[in-house]
């Protein structure tokens, strides 16, 4: 892929929606259901990848001259490896609670195909500023997906909302929820919500296409 | 040290916790090879072998970390460890089975952001595993990555051919197929303890 | 200068080359880590030292200040300082006058999902556990994980008895579960209804504990009065 022509707003607006990580590309699947049992631990998961994303980004772009192409993917390895120790280290002097929460899914961080991605296609071939743009839209993008899923598990598994009650107290949980297997039925939901968005956005656009060209065969 | 039976670390990797039902890792290639049987059980096979030979590896590198006091280091040094792991894998199945290697295809190198693998390290280095406790571990989570592999490529070869509303084509089947093997294996729940 | 190496980079990029950005970017990223690391280490420790602090004083009700004391090769008890001794460890946790509240011990063991830890308090005068704090659990939230705040189940451990039988080498009636609402005696554990794997292994874990540090303790409870 060849250095991007877009302008800098689409750099960052892209990875938001249209190219959503989670949603769209389906990378980084295994945080966004293991630690998402919760908007709070989901959110910070999120926002700790976008980190990593946005600083890998960085520095690979600015040494991307610098990298020779046969060692790059050990190189980039090397340096999301360091940001995700240094994430790690920081979120354990934050708070030992949110750190044991998310357990060993920081660490991870480093294999999340997402940033290997983003840095091998993206910021390896365009400047410094893009790609920086580039990793916080799709960092947010994906941090936004994370904390949708765990919103929406937190609501129906707890019935809270970072642990503001919700609901009456006897609104019964829906523990499913919060078990790993409703981490896939809440991420199969929200992608059926989106296909069924787009098959309509289709269905409205060949109707429009067929109006138009029955109009001119007119 | 852990005091955890052999047996019940086996059980536990494999099915109780199973690494992708339970804990989430290795869901990338859970859905991109789990749609064909013969090249599930084949991506099993691969990254049990891979399991087993990080697993080792990683042991030793954090029996080395603490002696030298560094455990910052921990992360980078099982990361590498599994890069060239895979790296030689790949170049022992091309020599000695190209039509596996073929077969495989584009799957062999992504086995380095296979989660399960770096995960695996990770936790028997949280847990304090024995040697063969290690090597227990890592054949009970191949054995289960494997076997939901196999299950879950079962299933979609199933549905490829049933008629299914528009919408769940792709991968929403595939999770809500995964989250109910998930809900299914947890029946084993309390096995083994 | 990259303008330049761009220029006249060869067709096969050279051995030197390679080295050149693994080793650069190598140490630009363990110092990065070290440095992080040692910024942060005394923030974590502290926070550790305080969760184990605040964990202790929860299972030793009226207990303001605690000392650390390691087990021996020997059988006896020593005071230790710091707040990342290693080792067998129990922390005798005292009141305003220094007397001996009594002793707070971690344990762990399997549960139905993964292994729980937690941390019990044991009081010398009543030769009872006193309270227990679970502090690491992965069982099935709403059901397992009721052993962390059910009132009832932890109402088991205001006084569970631990007594020493004749000889002083073992519990004179081990810890054992019970089903839900049969609990007869001081050292039976009532069960949670629907969470009764959980609790037998909290059972099971606590019995382990008790049965080996008891006697120790008791033999050596001179030595963890007189810590300060």
């Amino acid at each position: 892929m060849a250095a991007s022509t877009k302008s800098s707003t689409d750099e960052f607006i892209k990875g938001l929606w249209k190219e959503n990580p989670v949603f769209v590309q389906v990378l980084g699947m295994c945080p966004a259901l293991a630690v998402s049992n919760s908007a709070r631990n989901a959110l910070a998961m999120g926002l700790a990848t976008a980190f990593v994303l946005v600083m890998s980004n960085m520095v690979v772009s600015s040494l991307r001259r610098f990298i020779p192409k046969e060692v790059r993917i050990a190189t980039y390895i090397l340096v999301i490896a360091t940001f995700v120790t240094l994430v790690d280290y920081v979120i354990q002097a934050i708070s030992l609670d949110l750190y044991k929460a998310l357990g060993a899914f920081i660490s991870l961080i480093v294999v999340n195909c997402l940033i290997l991605g983003r840095a091998e296609a993206f910021a390896s071939k365009n400047t410094v500023v893009r790609s920086t743009l580039d990793g916080l839209g799709m960092g947010i993008g994906f941090a936004f997906a994370l904390f949708s899923i765990g919103a929406v598990r937190e609501i129906f598994g707890s019935g809270s909302l970072f642990g503001m009650q919700l609901f009456h107290d006897r609104f019964q949980d829906w523990v499913v929820m919060i078990l790993p297997s409703g981490g896939f039925f809440t991420l199969a939901a929200w992608l059926l919500l989106f296909n069924w968005v787009k098959q309509r956005k289709l269905r409205g656009e060949d109707a429009g296409a067929l109006a138009l060209s029955e109009e001119a065969a007119r | 040290m852990n005091q955890e039976s052999l047996w019940s670390i086996f059980i536990n990797a494999s099915l109780v916790n199973n690494f992708v039902l339970a804990y989430f890792l290795g869901i990338c290639p859970f859905l991109g090879v789990s749609a064909k049987l013969g090249t599930a059980t084949r991506m099993g096979g691969a990254v049990t072998f891979v399991m087993l030979v990080s697993s080792v590896c990683a042991f030793g590198i954090q029996a080395l970390l603490v002696a030298i006091d560094a455990p910052y280091l921990k992360l980078i040094s099982f990361i590498a460890v599994i890069a060239s792991t895979v790296q030689l894998v790949e170049m022992f199945i091309k020599k000695f089975s190209p039509a596996l290697f073929r077969a495989l295809g584009i799957f062999l190198p992504l086995i380095t952001t296979n989660c399960a693998i770096l995960g695996l390290a990770l936790f028997q280095t949280n847990k304090g595993y024995s040697f063969v406790q290690c090597i227990v571990y890592a054949l009970g989570a191949g054995a289960g990555f494997t076997l939901a592999l196999v299950l879950m490529a079962g299933l979609r070869e199933k549905l490829e051919l049933a008629e299914v509303p528009d919408v769940t084509r792709g991968t929403a089947m595939a999770l809500m197929l995964a989250g109910l093997l998930s809900v299914a294996f947890m029946g084993f729940g309390g096995l083994g303890g | 200068m990259s303008h330049a190496i761009e220029a006249a980079r060869p067709a096969q990029t050279s051995a030197w080359q390679m080295y050149r950005a693994m080793v650069g970017v190598g140490v630009v990223c363990g110092l990065l880590i070290v440095g992080v690391f040692q910024a942060t280490l005394p923030i974590i420790e502290r926070n550790k030292a305080e969760a184990l602090r605040s964990a202790i004083f929860h299972v030793l009700p009226h207990a303001t200040t605690s000392t650390t004391f390691r087990l021996d090769e020997s059988g006896g008890f020593s005071a230790v300082e710091g707040d990342s001794a290693k080792g067998q460890l129990v922390y005798a946790g005292y009141d305003d006058e220094h007397a001996l509240v009594g002793l707070a011990v971690e344990a762990q063991g399997m549960g139905y999902q993964d292994v729980i830890r937690l941390i019990y308090g044991y009081s010398f005068a009543d030769e009872a556990i006193i309270g227990i704090q679970v502090l690491d659990s992965k069982e099935t939230p709403g059901l397992g994980d009721k052993i962390e705040n059910d009132t009832d189940f932890l109402a088991n451990f205001e006084r569970l008895d631990v007594a020493l039988g004749e000889d002083s080498m073992a519990l004179a009636n081990a810890i054992v579960p019970v089903r839900h609402g049969e609990k007869t005696h001081p050292w039976e554990v009532d069960g949670i209804t629907g969470a009764t794997i959980s609790s037998k292994a909290i059972a099971k874990i606590l019995d382990g504990s008790a049965q080996y540090w008891v006697p120790r303790i008791q033999r050596n409870l001179e030595a963890l009065q007189g810590g300060e």
